[in-house]
């Protein structure tokens, strides 16, 4: 006792000693990261928690609302063109996650030794993701037209008498998750060639010396040794498929006329819908609830990817 | 550095002090003088100058009352009008249409005119647009109707006589199945479905139906009239003469057109820019009333300008609304501009085109029905689209598709 009691003081200012410092520099970590906090708090946080408040309220044309409770909520719960851009919305987002097994395979080419214009290939691929998205939907619509357009010319060639893409319910939305994963394999090539080229050298030596193919290689030493970054990129593209809007909007017909197009059933997102709320019928208080789902539905997905990281993310 | 610092914040403090002294006297001279400067909405770029020129007009003979013509585009216009009334910072006068006026005008966020003024000048349909609860909120700035433009090239090559004035349905449809020619890809007429001003609308009231109840609370989607007004367009596309809705999605119908593969074009008389100025269709085309059906009918619709509820200078104003309603500002646009609403100004517009018959979007008025609105017109638009679309695809019958969207936008209405 008499010991401890003793020691106890000696250990005490110690540990306070050493304790300063860290807070010290913790004080000093808040400080520089003050003005992005700030700005943080101010444009997404208060937005983020206004919108929460008006999804229980309901909107007059200029302004002024009404608290209206659960009403948005149940509203939500029984309309069909939720339901309906729910489910366009996941789908777009299960098929979207091709481009990462693709954006792998294209990395591990462009990473093979010896490769002549590799700065050519790369240009080429991250194009698209420094291209205004608007531009990339231009351009997409017209390649996809039906009478004039690029891939029927293609096809007519060989011929196929292809459809019209974007006008038809059977093809419209694959058809938008090729120019999705069209336009971000380039950015996530990127990542995964950076990860790549952070795989420690020795271990493909030690491989190859015990007699592993370039194919087994890959399979044992790359994929597993990427799989952090499979994991990153799977969450980041995840979430902006869930908020998928502006390909939509120009490739479908913008404004109302949108719902002009045969496929609209199939190619309405959240977000759009969303926006036809906000925007074109003035409902404000119901698109907020509508936004609100849609981060619990967000906040949900990442959740689970998170949880079933620990099947097959290996970390070093 | 310190003393620099309280230096400036010591000029920073005179500064402020002078503007707000320097403010003080000029509200009070401008209290004086009525010297004042009015903010003018408008959304049509391609009419901006000749705004600026009536804006300086005015001025010319109101010495005291500068305008300041701000332009949004008209992608925008909506949206940014509204926040700027919600925050309480609209233009004091600015341009309206008839799908929003009501909206605005029951929200009391747009000023009546007070004054006696003689209507008898513009198109009645026009006044009745503009009017809400027996209160008129706008004058009438510019006006169009609807006509069937046609390629005259792909008329005589199918050795088609050009429509006559007083053609009917029947004369159309015949002209439209000796039009449409498969081999080369041309088609009599586009029925498109976007844009219900120029198309559905007119076929709706030629056929004796109607959009909506002239009190505004009911849908006239369930009238059979109105029913077989619809039913002309998905006729044309089941015979093939026009084409289907996936191929008017990839292409609209006006670049089709313009591209030689409609023979004819439902369109407005703000068109005569668009087809004056194409390579293509320039000495192609000419224009011709709409047939007639059941009875004879087009629709009419014009901009209005219309007052702030909350402008802080509502005598100047009106002045200025009541200026852009004259003739004298009328003339002026009709040489540079849209067609002019006020009766007898539309000459110099006529005679800008004398090889087209633009007569004939001036002769419509006489049997021209007002553009359909409501309070909450935005809502139900969008129901026609949803609706309408599953029939232009075939997918359902017209009856049953109309039936759908007569209770939908009923609905919507009650909401209102």
């Amino acid at each position: 006792m008499t010991t401890t009691a003793r020691s106890r003081p000696v250990r005490a200012a110690h540990a306070a000693k050493g304790r300063r410092r860290p807070r010290t520099e913790a004080l000093w970590g808040y400080a520089f990261i003050a003005p992005t906090g700030l700005g943080l708090a101010i444009f997404y946080l208060w937005p983020v928690l206004q919108t929460a408040y008006f999804s229980f309220t309901e909107w007059g044309a200029f302004g002024g609302h009404t608290w209206t409770g659960l009403d948005n909520y149940t509203r939500l719960l029984g309309d069909p063109e939720v339901g309906r851009a729910v489910l366009n919305t996941l789908t777009y987002t299960a098929l979207g996650l091709v481009g990462i097994p693709l954006a792998i395979v294209f990395a591990a080419l462009l990473n093979r030794q010896g490769l002549r214009g590799v700065g050519v290939y790369r240009t080429a691929f991250f194009l698209p993701v420094v291209t205004m998205p608007v531009a990339v939907a231009m351009l997409w619509r017209w390649l996809y037209n039906g009478d004039y357009g690029l891939v029927n010319q293609l096809l007519a060639a060989v011929g196929v008498d292809g459809p019209n893409w974007i006008a038809d319910p059977a093809t419209a939305l694959y058809a938008l998750v090729v120019v999705g994963v069209w336009s971000s394999i380039g950015y996530n090539l990127i990542i995964f060639l950076a990860g790549m080229q952070a795989i420690p050298k020795e271990l493909y030596e030690a491989a190859a010396m015990d007699g592993a193919s370039r194919v087994t290689q890959f399979f044992r030493i790359t994929l597993p040794m990427l799989s952090p970054t499979a994991f990153f990129i799977s969450i980041v593209s995840v979430i902006g498929s869930l908020q998928l809007f502006d390909l939509v909007f120009v490739m479908t017909g913008s404004g109302q006329s949108a719902r002009a197009n045969p496929a609209y059933a199939r190619l309405q997102t959240v977000v759009q819908l969303f926006y036809e709320r906000a925007f074109v019928t003035d409902d404000r208080g119901y698109a907020a609830a509508i936004v609100i789902a849609l981060l619990v539905l967000i906040a949900v997905l990442t959740m689970v990817q998170f949880r079933l990281q620990r099947k097959w993310v290996h970390y070093v | 550095m310190w003393k620099s610092a309280r230096g400036g914040a010591a000029l920073l403090c005179a500064a402020l002090l002078a503007s707000a002294c320097g403010g003080g006297e000029q509200a009070s001279t401008g209290a004086q003088a009525g010297k004042v400067t009015l903010s003018y909405g408008v959304w049509d770029a391609t009419q901006q100058a000749v705004m600026q020129e009536l804006a300086a007009e005015f001025t010319r003979t109101h010495p005291n009352i500068a305008v300041n013509v701000q332009l949004t585009p008209w992608a925008d216009y909506w949206t940014k009008l509204k926040a700027a009334v919600s925050g309480g910072s609209a233009p004091d006068v600015f341009w309206m249409n008839g799908p929003n006026f009501q909206l605005y005008a029951s929200n009391g966020v747009i000023k009546p005119i007070e004054e006696q003024v003689d209507t008898s000048v513009y198109p009645k349909q026009l006044v009745d647009l503009y009017t809400y609860e027996g209160k008129l909120y706008g004058l009438p700035k510019d006006m169009d109707t609807v006509g069937v433009w046609y390629n005259k090239t792909l008329f005589d090559a199918a050795k088609v006589k050009y429509p006559a004035d007083d053609w009917t349905w029947a004369d159309f449809k015949k002209t439209a199945a000796e039009l449409t020619d498969p081999a080369k890809g041309v088609y009599a007429v586009g029925a498109q479905l976007t844009s219900f001003q120029e198309y559905q609308y007119n076929t709706i009231y030629q056929a004796g139906g109607h959009v909506i109840s002239p009190d505004g609370r009911k849908s006239g989607y369930d009238d059979p009239k109105t029913i077989e007004g619809l039913k002309f367009w998905t006729d044309l596309i089941a015979a093939k003469q026009s084409p289907d809705l996936k191929t008017m999605t990839d292409t609209a119908p006006l670049q089709l057109f313009e591209a030689g593969k409609l023979a004819m074009y439902w369109g407005g008389s703000w068109d005569v820019a668009e087809f004056t100025g194409n390579d293509y269709t320039k000495d192609k085309v000419d224009v011709a009333p709409l047939p007639k059906g059941e009875k004879q009918a087009t629709i009419i619709h014009g901009v209005a300008n219309v007052m702030s509820a909350r402008t802080e200078h509502p005598a100047e104003a009106w002045e200025f609304v009541k200026f852009l309603g004259s003739e004298p500002a009328a003339d002026l646009l009709g040489k540079k501009g849209p067609t002019p609403a006020y009766d007898g100004t539309q000459s110099d517009w006529v005679a800008a085109h004398p090889e087209l018959k633009l007569q004939v979007f001036l002769d419509a008025v006489a049997y021209a029905v007002p553009y359909p609105v409501s309070k909450n017109t935005a809502a139900w638009q969008e129901a026609e689209l949803t609706h309408l679309t599953r029939a232009w695809t075939g997918e359902v019958p017209i009856e049953q598709a109309a039936a759908d969207l007569a209770a939908g936008m009923n609905d919507l209405l009650a909401k209102e």
